[in-house]
C-alpha cells in the first residue's frame, strides 16, 4: 500500500471513477517525491469528499463547493513547500465556481482535481452545471436541456497556468504530477459517469461518446506563468502614532453645546465637523463627531452633529441642537424636521437658501458665494465660532491650517 | 483631570490596533458598510491583510489561514454576516480560532447602511445549527475597543473557536475625543501548539474541554479536521457515541469557558437597575448620572458576554423590583433574550429603531 494511504480499500460504489482518481493522485504524488505530512487534503460534500479517512496526509473536510475557497486560505497559510491539494465534485464545482475562478485569477497554489461525473451523486442524482445537454438525470429524464460549463477553458481564461481534462478509465497520474508540479493554480477535471444514478438513467451511454458528444474534449493546456500568489507579511506601524491634539487654547464654554452642520455630499461637511472637534479640543473641550449620509457618494445630503462640552460625553447623540448651520439645500432638506420644533438656539443659514419656519434666531449669511461650495462647511464653522466665542476661531484656523485641508485653503483670509 | 493622550478616534480604529497588538496577524475582509472603516484601518495595519471577493471566501479563507495556524480577524454587517453564516458553523464545528466583529446597522434585508442599529443578538442566538452556544462579546464604550479585542481573541485560541465581538455604527464610526494615555498595554494572545510525541488528534480533548492545536502542514502530526460530525481523529462518523460526545463537547466548553464580562454600578437604596450594551451603554450612563443628580437612586448593569447569556445576569436583576432594558431594536432583543417573550411585570424595555435611544427617555422610564 502506498505511503499516501491509510487503508486502501476505498469508499466508493463498486465501479465508480473516484477509485482511480484516488489510485492516480497518489501515484503521482509518489512520482514527485512528496511525503504524506507535506501534503494537505481539502475535500468537501459529495462522494469524493468521503475518502478523507483513507489519506495519510493532512485532511480537511469542508462545506460544499467551498473546499476551493478553504484550500486557498490553508496555502496562502503555508510555507510554498507544503502542497495543497481540492478534491470537489461537478456540483462542489457548480455551487463553488466564483472560488474557482478567484483562486485561478490569483494563481493560489493549489490543485484542484476536479470529480466530474455528471450530476450529484451523493443527494440522488440531480443535474449540475457540468451535466452535459441531454444527459438524463432523475430531474430530466427527457435529458437535460441545457449546455455545461467548460471549467478548464473558464480556469484558463481567468489567468490558470495549467488545466487539463482526462477521461477516468486509463493511468492520469502523469497529467497529475504535471498539475502537482506547477506552482500556483492547476486542474484536473476528471470525466466518469455517476455508476448509482448516471448508468442507471443513461444505460446505453459510453463515457467517450458522452465527451465526444458533450465537446468534453480531454486534453492539457497552459496559460502564461507567473508568480503564485503567497500574501508577504509586512511591518507595519501603530495607527495610533501622530493623532495628538495638544492643548493651546482655552474655551469659555461651561456646560454642553450641540452644532448640526448640514449640507451636500462632497462638500467636505463631515472633514469640517471633525476639523472644529479637533479645534475644541485643543480648546480644552472633550468632543464628538458623528456622521449622518446616505448610502449614495457625492450625492444627497451629508450632517455631522458635533457636541462640545466641558465634561466627559457618553451620549453623543443630538436631539435638541443648540446650534444649526446649513449651507445647501440637501442638508436644508434633510434638516427641516428637526429645525422646525425647535424653540431656542440659532440658525446659521446660507443667504441661498430659503428661511424655513422655526423657533430659533435665524442668522442669514454669505458661506456659499464666500468660500465656494468645497469649503462653505469651513466657513460657516468659522463663522460660528467668529459670533459665538464657543471656540476661539484662531483655534480652529490653527487646526486647519495644520491638517492636510491646509495646503488648500487659506481660512483664515476668509 | 486633564487628558494626557488626548486624541479624535472612533472605535474602529482602536479595534484594528488591538487586534494586531493582541497577536491577530490575517485580516480578511470584504467592504460593507458601517465596518469598512475597520478594514480600512487593518489594511493599513495587519501583518498579513487580504480583500476578499466575497464574504463566503472571507471566512473560507479564514477558516483556512486559522488551520494553518494564524490568527485571523474580519469584520462584516448583517448582509456579508448572512453569507458567512454556514463557514461560521463549520469554523465552529472544526474548532478554528477566529475572530468576526459584527457591525450592526438598521435591518431587516440591507436595510439603511449608514444607520445604526442592535438588531443582530437574537440572529447570533441561535447561529449554530442545533442551537450551541457561540462566544458573543459586545463592546460598550472607546475603552471597549481597545480591551476587547484582546479578550476575544484569547478566547478564541482558549476555546478554539470563532468568537464574534459586536458592535455598531456608530461605536466605530463616531469620533470622539479620547484620552489614550487610558489604554492598557495590550499584551499577545498566549498560544501554544500541540508538540508532544503523539498520536495526535485533533479532537481529543483529553480530561479537559478544548483539544490541543496543531497546524495543518506540521511536520509530525497528522491533523485532520473536519466540519460533518466526527469522532475525536476529525474521521466522519454518522452518530456514534464517541462522534456525539465530541460534538456535545463543543457545548460545554463555550458554555463553561466563555468568559463573563460586565460592569455593574450600583447605588444604595436604588430599586432600579438600568441594564445594556452595546451604544445604548452612553445614553444609560448619561440618564444615570443625571437620575442620581437629581437624587433618584439607580443602578447601571453593561452587559460585555451576551452569549452564552451568564446567569448571573439574571441573579442581578433578580435583586432589583423593577429594571429596565434599553436597546436599539424594535423587539427588545436582550430582554427576550433573558426573560422570552413574556417579560415579567418589574421588567420594562427602552427601544428606539433607525435611531438612537436618548438618556431621557431611559430617565423617563426608571422615574415611571
Amino acid at each position: 500500500m502506498s505511503r499516501f494511504l491509510v487503508k486502501s480499500e476505498l469508499p466508493y460504489c463498486k465501479g465508480c471513477g473516484h477509485h482511480l482518481i484516488v489510485r492516480n493522485t497518489v501515484k503521482a504524488l509518489e512520482a514527485i517525491g512528496m511525503e504524506p505530512l507535506d501534503v494537505v487534503l481539502v475535500t468537501d460534500i459529495g462522494c469524493h469528499g468521503i475518502v478523507d479517512g483513507n489519506f495519510a496526509t493532512h485532511t480537511v473536510h469542508g462545506l460544499h463547493g467551498r473546499s476551493v475557497a478553504l484550500a486557498a486560505g490553508i496555502a496562502m497559510g503555508l510555507p510554498p513547500e507544503k502542497k495543497v491539494i481540492v478534491y470537489i465534485g461537478d456540483g462542489g464545482a457548480t455551487i463553488g465556481l466564483q472560488h474557482i475562478l478567484e483562486a485561478a485569477r490569483m494563481n493560489v497554489d493549489i490543485t484542484v482535481v476536479l470529480h466530474n461525473n455528471m450530476l450529484y451523486g451523493m443527494t440522488g442524482g440531480q443535474p449540475s452545471g457540468l451535466t452535459p445537454t441531454g444527459f438524463r438525470t432523475v430531474l430530466t429524464p427527457q435529458g437535460y436541456p441545457l449546455p455545461h460549463h467548460d471549467i478548464p477553458r473558464l480556469v484558463l481564461d481567468a489567468g490558470a497556468p495549467f488545466a487539463a481534462r482526462v477521461i477516468a478509465p486509463g493511468d492520469f497520474a502523469d497529467v497529475l504530477r504535471q498539475a502537482l508540479e506547477v506552482e500556483g493554480f492547476s486542474l484536473v477535471e476528471v470525466l466518469g459517469i455517476c455508476v448509482s444514478y448516471g448508468v442507471k438513467m443513461n444505460p446505453d451511454l459510453r463515457l467517450k461518446e458522452l465527451a465526444r458528444q458533450a465537446g468534453y474534449e480531454p486534453g492539457v493546456w497552459t496559460g502564461p506563468t507567473r508568480p503564485a500568489f503567497r500574501p508577504a507579511r509586512r511591518e507595519t506601524t501603530s495607527l495610533l502614532e501622530t493623532l495628538a491634539v495638544s492643548q493651546r487654547y482655552s474655551s469659555p464654554l461651561e456646560g454642553r453645546l450641540t452644532l448640526i452642520l448640514g449640507g451636500s455630499a462632497g462638500e467636505g461637511v463631515q472633514q469640517a465637523a471633525e476639523l472644529l472637534a479637533q479645534a475644541a479640543m485643543s480648546a480644552g473641550l472633550y468632543a464628538t463627531k458623528k456622521g449622518s449620509y446616505p448610502v449614495t457618494v457625492g450625492v444627497g445630503f451629508s450632517v455631522a452633529e458635533v457636541v462640545l462640552s466641558r465634561t466627559p460625553i457618553f451620549y453623543h447623540g443630538v436631539s435638541q441642537p443648540d446650534a444649526v448651520i446649513i449651507t445647501s439645500a440637501d442638508g436644508l432638506a434633510n434638516q427641516r424636521e428637526r429645525i422646525h420644533p425647535m424653540k431656542g438656539g440659532i440658525l446659521w443659514l446660507d443667504e441661498s437658501l430659503p428661511v424655513p419656519e422655526t423657533g430659533a434666531e435665524v442668522r442669514v449669511r454669505d458661506f456659499r458665494g464666500r468660500a465656494g461650495a468645497r469649503n462653505a462647511g469651513l466657513y460657516a464653522l468659522l463663522t460660528f465660532l467668529r459670533e459665538t466665542g464657543v471656540v476661539p476661531p484662531e483655534a480652529f484656523v490653527k487646526t486647519v491650517q495644520e491638517s492636510p485641508l491646509g495646503k488648500h485653503v487659506d481660512l483664515a483670509a476668509l | 483631570m486633564h487628558p494626557t493622550h488626548p486624541v479624535l478616534t472612533d472605535g474602529s480604529r482602536l479595534i484594528a490596533e488591538a487586534c494586531v497588538r493582541a497577536g491577530a496577524d490575517a485580516y480578511v475582509g470584504y467592504p460593507i458598510t458601517p465596518a469598512s472603516l475597520i478594514f480600512f484601518y487593518a489594511s493599513r495595519r495587519f501583518p498579513i491583510a487580504l480583500p476578499a471577493p466575497d464574504e463566503i471566501t472571507a471566512l473560507q479563507w479564514m477558516a483556512g489561514l486559522s488551520a494553518a495556524g494564524h490568527l485571523p480577524v474580519t469584520a462584516t454587517s448583517f448582509p456579508g454576516f448572512a453569507l458567512m453564516v454556514e463557514s461560521v458553523n463549520m469554523a465552529y464545528m472544526m474548532e478554528l480560532p477566529m475572530l468576526v466583529i459584527l457591525v450592526q446597522r438598521l435591518g431587516p434585508a440591507t436595510g439603511t447602511a449608514t444607520a445604526g442599529a442592535q438588531g443582530d443578538l437574537l440572529l447570533l442566538n441561535g447561529l449554530i445549527s442545533g442551537g450551541y452556544p457561540l462566544p458573543v462579546l459586545c463592546i460598550s464604550d472607546l475603552e471597549d475597543c481597545w480591551r476587547l479585542p484582546p479578550i476575544a481573541l484569547q478566547t478564541a485560541v482558549d476555546l478554539r473557536t470563532p468568537v464574534v465581538l459586536l458592535t455598531s455604527k456608530e461605536m466605530v464610526m463616531t469620533q470622539e475625543s479620547f484620552d489614550l494615555a487610558r489604554l492598557e498595554e495590550i499584551s499577545p494572545v498566549r498560544r501554544t501548539f500541540y508538540e508532544g510525541p503523539g498520536p495526535y488528534c485533533a479532537y481529543d480533548a483529553g480530561d479537559g474541554l478544548v483539544p490541543p492545536f496543531v497546524p495543518v502542514g506540521d511536520g509530525r502530526h497528522q491533523v485532520r479536521l473536519n466540519a460533518s460530525t466526527h469522532d475525536r481523529c476529525g474521521i466522519i462518523r454518522h452518530t456514534s457515541d464517541e462522534a456525539m460526545a465530541n460534538t456535545r463537547r463543543l457545548e460545554a466548553k463555550v458554555e463553561t469557558m466563555t468568559p463573563i464580562l460586565y460592569t455593574l454600578d450600583e447605588q444604595e437604596g436604588a430599586e432600579t437597575l438600568v441594564v445594556t450594551c452595546d451604544i445604548t451603554t452612553g445614553a444609560a450612563r448619561e440618564a444615570v448620572e443625571t437620575l442620581r443628580a437629581e437624587g433618584v437612586p439607580v443602578s447601571l448593569l453593561v452587559a460585555r458576554t451576551l452569549l452564552p447569556v451568564p446567569t448571573v445576569y439574571h441573579d442581578i436583576i433578580g435583586r432589583y423590583p423593577r429594571a429596565v432594558i434599553a436597546e436599539e431594536n424594535h423587539q427588545g432583543q436582550l430582554a427576550r433574550l433573558l426573560f422570552g417573550r413574556r417579560l415579567p411585570p418589574n421588567v420594562r424595555t427602552v427601544t428606539a429603531v433607525g435611531r438612537m435611544i436618548r438618556p431621557d427617555e431611559i430617565a423617563r422610564e426608571v422615574t415611571r
